[in-house]
């Protein structure tokens, strides 16, 4: 295999990253904190978790890694943001729109039942 | 249950497997975003100032309004935006949309869409953040196969 197609490999075929960048509590609880507040500094990040600041740093790798999160510079810093896109990307690879109808009423029962239970 | 809150940049980025020039092609030509964005026909002709206008495929009714702010095929675009399809994002104050299309190794291009200036917009912010995936999951689907998303 050519270089090339290695690098058209890994940017293209990347479901392997997506589900290891989601394999992790800590990764998913980052993926929540830029959900409920997009563009946070590695420092805000950071003080949100009981976690070493190089710890912050490896997780956050990995989900870039997988293309779940996005750095943009913004003057010195360098702000995160969750890309839900990869995430699309599986939802419309693997459900159409005949199950994903069936997919939503389940999820919509699912959180009735949760929020009276 | 967790909602979106203070969120007033957005950003989403894909990889494609095709040239930037078509990557450009697919944002601006109508026959393309009508495949993939809601059905939008977008009407412009990309120069600073002009209208950015998308409609119905029937061309009865317009669903977003906008100007170009810049344009630099096949490397950048962007525009203002205010969705005129639900009530409540129409009467909010336009934002702005960025297309950056960025070449990379092995035929793929990159691209992010940088949806900003939406401080003053909080129901479009809240309209827009699923839609963004969505209409790049099918711009991808439709430059790599030819075909629209099924269904």
């Amino acid at each position: 295999m050519t270089c090339d197609l290695l690098v058209t490999y890994s940017l293209l075929m990347d479901d392997d990253r997506i589900f290891k960048a989601l394999a992790d509590p800590t990764r998913r609880l980052l993926l929540d904190r830029l959900f409920e507040r997009d563009g946070r500094t590695l420092t805000e990040l950071e003080s949100d978790l009981e976690m070493t600041r190089f710890g912050v740093m490896k997780h956050l790798r990995v989900l870039e890694e997988g293309g779940l999160v996005v750095t943009r510079r913004s003057g010195r810093e360098k702000l995160h943001f969750l890309n839900p896109v990869p995430i699309r990307l599986i939802h419309d690879r693997w459900i159409d729109k005949y199950t994903e109808r069936q997919v939503s009423a389940l999820a919509n029962l699912k959180s009735e039942l949760e929020e009276t239970g | 249950m967790t909602t979106m809150t203070e969120t007033t940049t957005q950003v989403y980025q894909v990889f494609i497997k095709a040239t930037p020039e078509q990557v450009w092609d697919g944002i601006t030509k109508p026959e393309f975003t009508a495949q993939y964005f809601y059905g939008s026909v977008i009407d412009s002709t990309f120069e600073p100032g002009a209208p950015y206008l998308g409609w119905s495929s029937d061309r009865t009714q317009q669903y977003v309004d906008g100007e170009v702010l810049e344009a630099d095929p096949p490397r950048r675009l962007s525009h203002t935006w205010r969705a005129l399809y639900d009530e409540e994002t129409a009467a909010e104050p336009h934002s702005r949309v960025a297309w950056e299309i960025e070449p990379q190794d092995g035929g793929i291009t990159k691209l992010t869409v940088v949806h900003d200036r939406l401080e003053a917009s909080p129901k479009t912010a809240l309209n827009v953040a699923g839609g963004w995936s969505f209409v790049l999951s099918g711009l991808k689907t439709l430059l790599e196969t030819g075909k629209p998303l099924a269904g």
